[in-house]
């Protein structure tokens, strides 16, 4: 089902007019009105009347994370306060948060956008929404929340944590669609399995799931245990929230980006040179019709690719393909780049290994120590320690065939990792040179 | 005639052992024998109980992997040469022994061992056929 057929099917000439008219509507009104992006357009000697195609985009500025810190916390607001209904911010994990506004036609966007993502992944009128992404400050669960509300399903606002009482709540109330974080998905089936209940044999049907990165592996994982089919979702506060892009159940291949609403390009992460449809890079959005926050040319640091084909869905938005790696995730080991994701799929090739793991590099005398932590599940679980330690080897011996790095992997019981209720904590890098 | 031996995954940290008995001991359930086997990251603990079902629910509850497993208990006579006397018989049939463990309570003047096969059938026909005792399940459960 498509919930807005006329935008999410638009021949591509009619969106593009569409695009370049917001573009410049929010070229002019950012640079009228926040001083950071004035200064960046004055120092770069360009004029948002200089834009007169979309290709002309190339030409102005990027904003980086670093940028939005730089203005904490209102310094990127691009309407007076008066009008800001609401606000969200980052976990600001790896430094100070990052803090995003909305003003009421922002939010009623975010639910007509979220509207779409619900329906591309499955959900309509009638549905029952199980939603298990965080409420607060991080975007997921009222992302989710207002985006149910506007399509007419009925919502369980369940937010994250409390897993037991998560799965009775599944088990007794019936929701036909799920919506969280991939891995905490995993960690209720495993909660659901100790406490006696069969995920599969619930009324879910579909589930959509974003907010971390995750492969192709995990989704066949989480389809099978919950006897669903499982797309994938995007987003990001700093953009908007979730939202932003999502697959449709009916092909699972690439997500649709929401180009009414943002422009998608991919670019080489160390030049920042526009990358053709297909070419792998970071991901970079502007948007075209937020009024608190805009944002132009904003570098995601996630690595995908962008195919701009129709999809048998009836979609005519590009896709995004699903992200398969963040350029600050991205560990050099020795020289090597390897993504959390890689090593994933590398566990997952090997039958009976769980997708939970946890990358740990250290360095000692000056060398880069990869380790790679695996919880034993019940599947792989021997009584004789030569087949464990042969596991280790195999998968150790896979890591560097595919990824070309030596890696030491190390069985771990499971609970054994630190997973968080929401995001799974996939890297501990040691290295801090000081 | 085959015991059945419950084997946890440990990881080599300090007080992993003990949380593993006092959640028997608190289960209510008896340790018959044990025997730890461990490498630098990780262990695997093999251990004879009275109630197999009660401590595996109750190790599965408190979240470690556990399996069962099929293994050999074997009276040993209890004077020099007694052990090397089985092995020899299992050895010139070409049947390994994964790893062995001793029983602490013995069965009237004879040892006990535990045996792990990876053909435990063949072991059990050979063992019987050479007159070696394979102590009933029953018995080793009580004992």
């Amino acid at each position: 089902m498509i919930y807005n057929i006329e935008y999410e099917t638009m021949p591509r000439e009619a969106l593009e007019a569409i695009q370049l008219r917001r573009l410049r509507a929010t070229l002019e009104r950012a640079c009228a009105m926040v001083p950071f992006y004035r200064k960046r357009f004055d120092a770069a000697g360009i004029a948002p009347a200089d834009i007169k195609c979309l290709a002309d985009l190339a030409r102005v500025p990027f904003t980086t994370k670093q940028d939005l810190r730089d203005n904490y916390p209102f310094g990127m607001f691009a309407v007076p306060m008066d009008n800001v209904v609401r606000i969200h911010a980052s976990s600001g994990t790896t430094g100070q948060p990052t803090v995003v506004g909305y003003t009421a036609r922002d939010v009623s966007t975010w639910a007509e956008l979220m509207a779409r993502s619900l329906t591309a992944g499955g959900a309509g009128r009638g549905d029952i929404i199980h939603n298990a992404y965080g409420y607060g400050l991080f975007t997921g669960g009222l992302g989710v929340h207002y985006g149910a509300e506007r399509l007419g399903a009925s919502v369980i606002p369940v937010s994250g944590g409390n897993t037991k009482r998560q799965v009775v709540i599944m088990r007794d109330f019936g929701p036909t669609i799920i919506t969280a974080t991939p891995s905490y998905t995993l960690k209720l089936a495993e909660v659901a399995r100790d406490m006696g209940v069969d995920m599969g044999r619930l009324r879910l049907k579909f589930g959509i799931f974003g907010a971390e990165p995750w492969s192709e592996k995990m989704r066949g994982e989480i389809q099978r245990q919950l006897n669903i089919i499982a797309v994938d979702i995007y987003g990001l506060s700093e953009v908007m929230g979730p939202g932003v892009a999502v697959e449709c159940h009916e092909a699972q291949n690439g997500l649709h980006v929401f180009e009414d609403h943002f422009i998608p390009e991919v670019i080489d992460p160390e030049t920042g040179a526009a990358l053709p449809p297909g070419a792998s890079g970071e991901l970079v959005f502007t948007s075209l019709t937020k009024e608190a926050f805009p944002v132009i040319r904003y570098r995601t640091r996630d690595i995908t690719t962008l195919n701009p084909e129709p999809c048998r869905c009836g979609r005519t938005l590009t896709r995004m393909a699903k992200v398969s790696g963040r350029t600050d995730d991205m560990l050099i080991i020795r020289g090597v780049n390897v993504f959390p994701s890689q090593i994933e799929s590398v566990l997952m090739e090997m039958e009976g290994v769980t997708p939970h793991y946890q990358l740990v590099v250290d360095r000692v005398d000056n060398m880069d120590i990869l380790t790679v932590k695996v919880e034993v599940g019940d599947a792989v679980f021997s009584d004789q320690v030569r087949r464990l330690q042969e596991l280790e080897r195999a998968l150790s011996h896979s890591i560097k065939e595919y990824l070309g790095v030596t890696a030491r992997v190390r069985l771990v019981e499971p609970r054994g990792l630190a997973r968080s209720e929401g995001k799974a904590v996939r890297v501990i890098d040691n290295r801090r040179i000081s | 005639m085959k015991v059945e031996q419950i084997s946890v995954f440990l990881e080599n940290e300090a007080g992993r052992l003990a949380e593993v008995t006092g959640c028997l001991a608190a289960a209510g359930v008896n340790i018959r024998a044990l025997a730890l086997a461990d490498t630098t990251d990780f262990g695997v603990l093999r251990l004879i109980v009275n109630d197999r079902d009660l401590a595996l629910g109750a190790l599965r509850e408190r979240g470690f992997v556990v399996r069962r497993t099929e293994v050999l208990a074997v009276e040993v006579p209890d004077r020099p040469g007694g052990l090397h006397q089985i092995l020899r018989v299992l050895d010139a049939e070409g049947i390994n022994v994964e790893y062995m463990y001793a029983f602490v309570r013995q069965s009237g003047d004879r040892a006990v061992m535990i045996f792990r096969f990876e053909s435990v059938d063949r072991a059990m026909a050979l063992l019987s056929e050479n007159g070696v005792t394979v102590v009933a399940p029953e018995k080793i459960y009580g004992l």
